[in-house]
């Protein structure tokens, strides 16, 4: 395994002192978001979200599985994160690194946890039969804020998604494959999306979306998993410096703001998508 | 398949005809990057172009890549990871960490030593490089003894690019930097391992320094212009 090497003093002294003047290394506003790129494929289910250079890639499938014997009518609901050295040298394959396994908590906080797709429309037969919907997400490149771009692809990923339609006539079920009847979307509740704020100098400045280098710089993180709707559907603030209530609170209402912005942006995207098919 | 003349993009595996048995056998042919000679002919091992220098007949390929491999004589920019008896052990970019004895500074003797603390940036020259050993670095000219603007570089903001772009950032024609260069005054320290120091003299222009030179990689003179007069506005 290759070892994380710090940023010269050279590099985070200059990025503390641009933060005093309110600037950003790259030029971005202490607020703003990198641009996000979504590209579908051929196959619903299949989203490719580019956050600056951030790159991670989700693919949605179905499986018809037995339901788990204290819930036999709700489908499953599985997240799989793939984290490899194409991401970045230090990450170890197959390895479960700290890094990896926060990220995959907090979309499964974000997505499961908070409802955000009906898992009592998977079921088929209850007791016997429902879908167990499977997201793989792959992270191509690393260019920091990891936990952002995945969970843009994976609501992304699944609001595009459309499974095989099913007709049950008393015990018989019948699984009409894609080519016969239309395949039929999932049911989504609400589009959660995490807004990731670093924080600097004791808490004194915090950017949005940061960058690689922020990312190592930095000496507090939290992540605020909201809806269009001003829920909070999940908040993850795991270690770094303590912060001000009324800190916690600004951002809030910041990642309101960009909640709304990039739930436009998926929106547009889908139906963009919709049209050329 | 058989490559016709210089300025021609070339792959891997593609045979260059350079005439090795002519009236001008006498004068050697020398083959820089990218270039190997396997038997009777000369081969093409990496995709690129293909550029030949009349003077001293020289051949060699301009390719691009972003993983440094270490070469004797680049000049390189460092981070310093760990002091240890008689040397630093620095990181340049590579697979292993490379060395820099802490003698091999201007005017420095066993009494007088440099003070090098973690994560310092040095802009060193690789004096020693083989595939399978760690690299040596030195902070001082081989010839002149003297330091000639190696050493500990202090303040100023660092970023990474290709080996292609820092290779003609070495030119001071290069038209992004002439027109950075009208607009503020700044320095710049470019290493062979696809890293670039800048320093100018408030954070502002630190930043549209670094950002114009990282977007200038693939623009043409005019769309750098246009692309260097949208950063200075805005």
């Amino acid at each position: 395994m290759v070892k994380e090497i710090d940023p010269s003093i050279n590099e985070s002294q200059f990025l503390l002192s641009a933060l005093k003047d309110g600037r950003r290394v790259d030029g971005r506003g202490v607020y703003d978001m990198r641009s996000i790129e979504l590209t579908f494929g051929q196959d619903f289910g299949y989203v490719q979200v580019q956050l600056g250079k951030t790159r991670i890639a989700a693919k949605v499938t179905a499986e018809v599985v037995r339901p788990r014997p204290d819930k036999p009518t709700e489908g499953m609901l599985l997240f799989n994160t793939e984290i490899s050295p194409m991401a970045c040298p230090t990450f170890e394959s197959g390895s479960r690194s700290e890094e990896e396994v926060l990220i995959s908590r907090i979309i499964e906080k974000a997505m499961r946890r908070s409802r955000a797709i009906d898992t009592e429309g998977l079921c088929i037969v209850a007791g016997e039969k429902v879908w167990q919907i499977r997201v793989d997400l792959h992270f191509l490149d690393h260019d920091g804020n990891l936990v952002d771009c995945a969970c843009i692809a994976a609501i992304t990923a699944l609001l595009h998604f459309r499974r095989p339609d099913v007709t049950v006539v008393g015990e018989e079920v019948t699984i009409h494959p894609v080519d016969q009847r239309n395949p039929v979307p999932l049911s989504v509740h609400h589009i959660p999306i995490c807004i990731t704020f670093g924080f600097f100098d004791n808490g004194e400045y915090l950017t949005v979306d940061p960058s690689y280098l922020e990312e190592q710089v930095k000496e507090g993180d939290m992540t605020i998993t909201m809806n269009i709707h001003k829920e909070i559907c999940a908040l993850s603030k795991a270690g770094g410096i303590p912060l001000e209530m009324d800190q916690v609170l600004r951002c809030s209402q910041i990642a309101l703001v960009k909640v709304t912005e990039i739930t436009e942006q998926i929106k547009k995207a889908l139906e963009d998508d919709k049209a050329a098919r | 398949m058989i490559v016709d003349q210089p300025d021609q993009v070339v792959l891997p595996g593609d045979i260059i005809p350079i005439n090795t048995d002519s009236a001008s056998s006498e004068e050697s042919i020398i083959l820089g990057p990218g270039l190997r000679q396997e038997g009777e002919n000369i081969v093409a091992v990496k995709a690129g172009i293909l550029r030949h220098l009349e003077v001293g007949n020289r051949w060699w390929i301009e390719s691009n890549q972003k993983r440094y491999i270490a070469a004797a004589g680049d000049s390189v920019l460092g981070t310093v990871t760990a002091r240890l008896a008689e040397f630093y052990r620095v990181d340049i970019g590579t697979a292993h960490s490379a060395v820099l004895p802490v003698l091999a500074f201007e005017g420095a003797t066993k009494r007088n030593r440099p003070n090098l603390v973690n994560r310092s940036l040095v802009y060193c020259r690789v004096s020693m490089a083989n595939p399978d050993m760690e690299a040596e670095l030195e902070c001082v000219n081989p010839t002149t003894g003297k330091a000639d603007g190696f050493g500990e570089m202090k303040g100023g903001h660092v970023f990474t690019c290709s080996l292609g772009l820092c290779r003609r950032l070495l030119n001071p024609e290069t038209p992004v930097l002439k027109l950075l260069g009208d607009e503020m005054p700044f320095e710049l320290a470019v290493g062979m391992n696809g890293r670039v120091w800048v320093n100018a003299n408030t954070v502002k222009d630190t930043i549209t320094v670094c950002n114009a030179i990282q977007n200038s990689e693939y623009l043409s003179a005019e769309e750098c212009q246009s692309m260097v007069e949208n950063l200075l506005q805005g």
